[in-house]
Parts: C-alpha cells; sequence; structure tokens
C-alpha cells in the first residue's frame, strides 16, 4: 500500500461521489417541476462539475485544472443570474 | 494618501489575489502586483464605489470564529435533516426578522454568512422597513431564531460598521 | 500521478479531506431531490457550496503544497469567489419563486414582507 495507490483510489472515490451529484443535479435539472427547480439544478449541476474539475486536478497533480474550474464557476455564475433574472421579469437587461 | 490610495482595501485585495495567482513571489512578480494594487482602484474611481471602513478588529476575529462554528455546525445538522429517513417530524417556514442594520456593506456580509449556513435562505430585504424574510429549514432545535440571528451576527456587525452610514 | 514521494500519512489525510467533501456535496444534491417544497430544496445545494467546497479545495490545496514543495494557495481564491457568488445566486432564485407564487397566488408562496 503505497501513498501513490491511496491517492489514486481515495481521489478517484471522490470523484464518482461527485459525478453521482452531478447526475441527481441533472434528475432535478430535467424533471422540473417548476423553472426555478431547474435553475437550481443547473446551478448545483455546474457547482459539482467545478469540483469533480478540482479533484481530477489533484489526481494529474497538475496545477493546469485551476484555471478551468475558475472559468466554469464564473461562466455559470453568470448564467443561473441572467436564468433567474428572466424568470422573474421576463427580460435579462433592463 | 486618499489621492494615491482612494481605496486602501480594494488595493491590498487586489494585490493579495494578484500574487495569488502568480505564485511564487519573484520580485518582478510583486512589484506588478503593487503596480496592479495602485492602478486599478483609480480606474474604480468612475464607477464612485462607496467608501467602506472597518472598525473593531476584536468584533471581526469574534465574527469569524462564530461564523466558521455556526458553518460546520448547520452544515451537520441539515446533512442529519436530508438523511432522516422520516422526514415528517420537521417544521419548516418563513420569519421575519426586524433588523437595525441599514450599512449596505454590512447587509452584504450578513447576506454572505446566512447563505452560508444551510438552514437558513434570506428570501427579501425591505429596506424602506428594514425587514428580512427568512426560510427556515428546521426549526425543531432552537426556536428562537431571530434572537440568534439578532446577538450572534447582528450586534458584531454593528460594531464594525458603526457611524459609517451615519 | 507524481504522489510517489509522499507520505502515507500526508496520502491519508487528503483523501480524507476530500472525500469528506465530496460526501458533503453528494449529501447536498441529494437533498436536491428529497426534499418536497422548493423553499427546503433550496437549502440543500449550499452544503456542497460551503462545507464540501472547503474541505476539497484544503484537500487540494495541501497536496499540491506538498507536490510543488512550496505553499500553493491559489485554490483559496475559488474558495473565495464561490462563496461571494453563491449568495447571490440562491438569493436572486428565492426572489424569484418568491415572486412567481405570490404572483400566481400558491398557497405555500411567502409571507409578504
Amino acid at each position: 500500500m503505497t501513498s501513490v495507490t491511496i491517492l489514486d483510489w481515495g481521489l478517484g472515490l471522490a470523484q464518482g461521489m461527485l459525478v453521482l451529484a452531478m447526475a441527481l443535479a441533472a434528475w432535478r435539472m430535467l424533471r422540473g417541476p417548476r423553472a426555478q427547480d431547474r435553475i437550481l439544478g443547473l446551478d448545483t449541476f455546474y457547482l459539482n462539475g467545478m469540483l469533480a474539475i478540482v479533484v481530477h486536478g489533484m489526481r494529474t497533480g497538475s496545477g493546469l485544472y485551476f484555471e478551468a474550474a475558475l472559468i466554469i464557476g464564473m461562466i455559470g455564475f453568470t448564467a443561473t443570474v441572467a436564468l433567474a433574472k428572466f424568470l422573474m421579469q421576463g427580460e435579462v437587461i433592463q | 494618501m486618499s489621492r494615491l490610495l482612494p481605496h486602501p482595501l480594494l488595493s491590498l485585495a487586489l494585490t493579495l489575489t494578484w500574487l495569488l495567482l502568480n505564485a511564487p513571489p519573484t520580485p518582478g512578480n510583486v512589484l506588478l502586483a503593487l503596480a496592479v494594487g495602485l492602478a486599478v482602484p483609480a480606474v474604480m474611481r468612475a464607477l464612485e464605489p462607496r467608501p467602506v471602513r472597518l472598525r473593531a478588529p476584536s468584533a471581526i476575529a469574534r465574527l469569524i470564529g462564530i461564523f466558521l462554528y455556526d458553518m460546520v455546525r448547520s452544515n451537520i445538522d441539515v446533512a442529519r435533516v436530508v438523511l432522516n429517513p422520516r422526514p415528517c417530524e420537521r417544521r419548516t417556514g418563513f420569519i421575519t426578522v426586524p433588523l437595525e442594520l441599514r450599512e449596505p456593506a454590512g447587509l452584504t456580509v450578513l447576506a454572505v454568512i446566512l447563505t452560508a449556513t444551510p438552514g437558513t435562505l434570506w428570501v427579501q430585504y425591505d429596506s424602506d422597513t428594514g425587514c428580512l424574510l427568512l426560510h427556515v429549514l428546521d426549526f425543531t432545535e432552537d426556536s428562537d431564531w431571530e434572537a440568534r440571528i439578532k446577538d450572534r451576527y447582528e450586534r458584531p456587525l454593528l460594531e464594525i460598521f458603526a457611524g459609517v452610514s451615519a | 500521478m507524481n504522489g510517489a514521494e509522499l507520505p502515507i500519512w500526508a496520502a491519508c489525510l487528503v483523501v480524507l479531506l476530500t472525500v469528506t467533501g465530496a460526501g458533503f456535496a453528494l449529501v447536498g444534491a441529494l437533498g436536491l431531490i428529497r426534499l418536497k417544497t422548493f423553499y427546503e430544496r433550496v437549502h440543500a445545494p449550499s452544503l456542497g457550496a460551503t462545507l464540501g467546497m472547503a474541505l476539497i479545495l484544503c484537500g487540494s490545496m495541501l497536496l499540491l503544497s506538498l507536490i510543488e514543495d512550496r505553499l500553493v494557495l491559489r485554490d483559496a481564491l475559488i474558495g473565495l469567489f464561490f462563496t461571494v457568488t453563491t449568495p447571490v445566486t440562491l438569493l436572486l432564485l428565492a426572489r424569484t419563486a418568491a415572486h412567481r407564487d405570490r404572483f400566481e397566488g400558491n398557497p405555500d408562496a411567502p409571507p409578504e414582507v
């Protein structure tokens, strides 16, 4: 049992759990029942996707995935805010 | 001082962010970070952000401690609620809390705190009456949420941001 | 994978932090499925956005610091960014839901402030 094996299996397990969380969020996104539920599902989906990318960056031991995670966070935030504003007022920019 | 550094907190935050992004703090990186920290707030002056002044460092430290403790505890509480196989014995609902805090920066920090502790959700704030509408997931544990929010969060925030808006 | 020179205790600590964080994120997503009304469900994702994310980022910072043999704190920026943005999204979503429910006169609409 070396540290490489421990890291590989442990981080793989964490990735699996995050992918399962993404699947649950996607179920809520597809199922609804109302539009705000779908947006909440999308928000959870990208949050867990971002965490999965961070864990992938840990597995490969490179810092390159940091930027990807940060950009997913920014785009997801903008998307959720725009969608929520659209639901509230029927237009995004006022 | 105020001409060179119109927003000292913003300058500090920008410099630290730049240094964190460009990890090993070589002399060149430090120089660039300082340049960014000095130049960007001058550009921000066109947007006229409200000046924010912080008081009472001991209150800040205490608030951070309370916040970290409450975050961990409420995370565990909500996880227990979700994993509970019998989901019926739980009272959930809305409460209205009249706030004394009027400073926008203080309200922002309060919103971050209330959202980052799962179990409480900030729904709406009316700036005319100062009333805050909250959704609480689980009333069972201790029922006096209003006093809890006022004692634990609002009082230190009033200390920290005291006298700025007046 | 280049963690060969890592001591066993460090690997165990990193795995413990990351798996616990992923567990909180998973429980949050499970809450999205299990809770009954929308206002209850909004509480669930903040589980992953607070403690889940904090634990995973701590694990990542610890691992990268040990591998690169210097203090790597970049991931704290992700944490800072999400801590600032999550309240905005959840607050807007809750307000939107409240607005729509009041407009349609649903029985579980929140009371007026």
